[in-house]
């Protein structure tokens, strides 16, 4: 079955992602009204924001006045944790989840009933619009735990009606036989995770191109198009990008279509805007910088004017799919010093930290990316200072062993410390010397 | 009753070796022993060195990580079992060997032994009980300036 046939019945052209565009703005509107009403009644610390620039809800009457409102971003979240930015009573809310914060502590976000609801109709329009039905064998590779990507794809395709493998991350062989013996024919992972596995199953034996396989559906981590490319002429599949951040609701954001040229923003939950990045002013359509997006219909934590760090730029021209929401370019780049590896965040301030709390002092240190096997493996250069210096070998590995356990304590991912030469490192040089990322050259 | 150890971290790496014995060749300074300890990703260099103040000086001018460690140096009867009587005696004590290497030593080619112990007090009673001969550091200033005058 081809990526854009549709079973009988389930045809969704009439669907949200298909209405006219004045229906949608104004669909927007009602919604940032309600969803603004809601965060200013709700939820304390934001009230206080507009109070201090002298805004209420009534103020916002069009959606060009969304400027107007000031900006939330994932240090509010790090300031109000864990529950602080909160619109519901926990009784309302039955979920929680948690991605990395730039310190010690995790961003905290929480669901009532109908955002999970409304979660899983986007993901379900995700999937719908990467070709997958119910009648498909679905294995969710992402990791399910405090992570979005595990639960949120798992939710969509069970509603989709797919029959639904919950496999989570690892136990690659196993994955492999399943992938086989169950006939699947579609999976969801990271792209990363996907090469690793592909390059498993030939040496197995099992080459993928050779199972039933025809679509996965990668996100959590940016890929490059030369990586798409590879996947879909080594596997033989279609390889989609899925768009999604856990502080607006987790996978399901926004979704390539069959034409995979950008990503359709879900723009009736999540209104988008480009802004510059040092500036905070709106750009041009078309314009490069970075996505800003209001949630308009979450009820538990809503984000107004959430800045992502992801840059991108919205594209206007129609899509041929038909669907009227506009897209994003593919990822380039963040804002930040952010990095993602198999998956998780991790922010250098994070291992920073763990080095501090380990010695005493921050030692200069290096962050070194590397991909062996398409599995990413982040390493941790730490020049060597007289005082973390002792004669023994067994007390300097047992060093790097406990340098190593406390990083990983705080990212959640392994991390291997090398012990290097002191003078070796750059100095001071600012986010483009302190982390090597060789993983590209690996695509 | 102790002896001075340089320890020098060594990254492993082309030419992380080469730089102290060259800095310590260029200021005239004698090695009288040595030992390179190894794991898969770094090395420790360990060098008794006559005039070791200056030696770390001029190591940690270079950039290098230095540290130095009061090891004991035994001379070894030289038959078989020397070397096991040794480590009998320490053994029957309680004593923790942490490291040791061996070199020979002035014109005599006496066979010294360099011991890292867990506890120097320790260490030293028992070769005391055990009629074991502590090497000084003063006797090891026999070891000519320059090498191979006698």
């Amino acid at each position: 079955m081809n990526a854009t046939a549709q079973p009988a019945g389930r045809h969704p052209a009439s669907g949200p992602d298909y209405q006219p565009v004045g229906d949608l703005r104004r669909l927007q509107l009602e919604r940032l009204k309600a969803v603004l009403r809601r965060a200013y009644e709700g939820v304390a610390p934001y009230r206080r924001r507009l109070e201090d620039r002298g805004i209420t809800p009534d103020h916002v009457r069009s959606l060009d006045d969304i400027v107007k409102l000031p900006f939330l971003e994932k240090n509010d979240l790090r300031d109000t944790y864990p529950f602080g930015l909160f619109a519901s009573p926990l009784e309302e809310i039955v979920r929680l989840h948690a991605s990395s914060g730039t310190t010690g502590k995790p961003i905290v976000v929480a669901y009532t009933r109908e955002d999970l609801d409304v979660w899983t109709s986007v993901m379900v329009r995700s999937m719908l619009a990467c070709g997958l039905h119910a009648g498909d064998i679905i294995q969710n590779a992402y990791g399910y735990g405090l992570f979005t990507g595990g639960l949120g794809a798992h939710y969509g395709a069970e509603a989709l009606g797919a029959t639904v493998i919950p496999a989570s991350g690892g136990n690659t062989d196993r994955q492999i036989m399943m992938l086989k013996d169950f006939g699947v024919t579609a999976i969801c992972s990271t792209p990363s995770y996907f090469l690793h596995l592909a390059e498993r199953a030939q040496e197995l034996g099992t080459p993928l191109r050779s199972l039933r396989l025809r679509a996965g559906v990668f996100g959590a981590e940016p890929w490059t198009d030369r990586l798409r490319q590879r996947i879909q002429d080594e596997t033989g599949i279609r390889a989609y990008d899925i768009y999604g951040l856990s502080e607006i609701v987790g996978p399901g954001v926004g979704i390539e279509c069959a034409g995979q040229c950008g990503l359709h923003l879900f723009e009736d939950h999540f209104y988008p805007e480009i802004v510059d990045p040092g500036t905070g002013d709106p750009l041009p359509d078309g314009e490069e910088g970075e996505l800003v997006l209001t949630t308009l219909s979450k009820r538990a934590m809503p984000m107004i004017r959430y800045r992502t760090r992801d840059i991108t730029a919205l594209m206007t021209e129609p899509c041929a799919c038909g669907r009227t929401l506009r897209r994003i370019r593919r990822i380039a780049r963040r804002s930040d010093d952010m990095i993602i590896v198999r998956g998780v965040n991790v922010f250098p301030s994070q291992i920073e930290s763990a080095l501090l709390a380990a010695e005493g002092v921050l030692p200069h240190y290096q962050i070194v990316l590397t991909r062996r096997k398409g599995l990413d493996c982040l390493a941790v250069r730490v020049e060597v200072t007289p005082a973390m210096f002792d004669d023994k070998v067994g007390a300097l590995e047992g060093l790097q062993a406990a340098l190593s356990r406390a990083i990983e304590n705080v990212l959640t991912i392994r991390a291997d410390v090398e012990l290097v030469a002191p003078h070796t490192l750059p100095r001071s040089e600012g986010k483009a010397r302190r982390v090597i990322d060789q993983r590209a050259d690996a695509d | 009753m102790t002896i001075k150890q340089l320890s020098v971290f060594l990254e492993n790496k082309p030419g992380q070796l080469l730089a102290p014995c060259r800095i310590l060749a260029d200021a005239g300074l004698n090695i009288i022993t040595l030992s390179l300890a190894d794991t898969r990703q770094f090395g420790i260099l360990r060098l008794i060195v006559r005039e070791w103040e200056k030696a770390r000086a001029l190591l940690e001018a270079a950039g290098c990580v230095v540290k130095v460690t009061d090891v004991l140096a035994l001379e070894v009867e030289d038959r078989p079992g020397g070397l096991a009587d040794i480590v009998a005696a320490l053994d029957k004590a309680g004593v923790n060997i942490e490291y040791m290497y061996a070199f020979a030593f002035g014109a005599r080619g006496r066979a010294l032994l360099v011991l890292r112990f867990a506890d120097n007090a320790a260490a030293l009673a028992a070769l005391a009980a055990g009629a074991i001969p502590v090497v000084r550091e003063s006797d090891l200033s026999d070891w000519p300036a320059t090498c191979g005058a006698e």
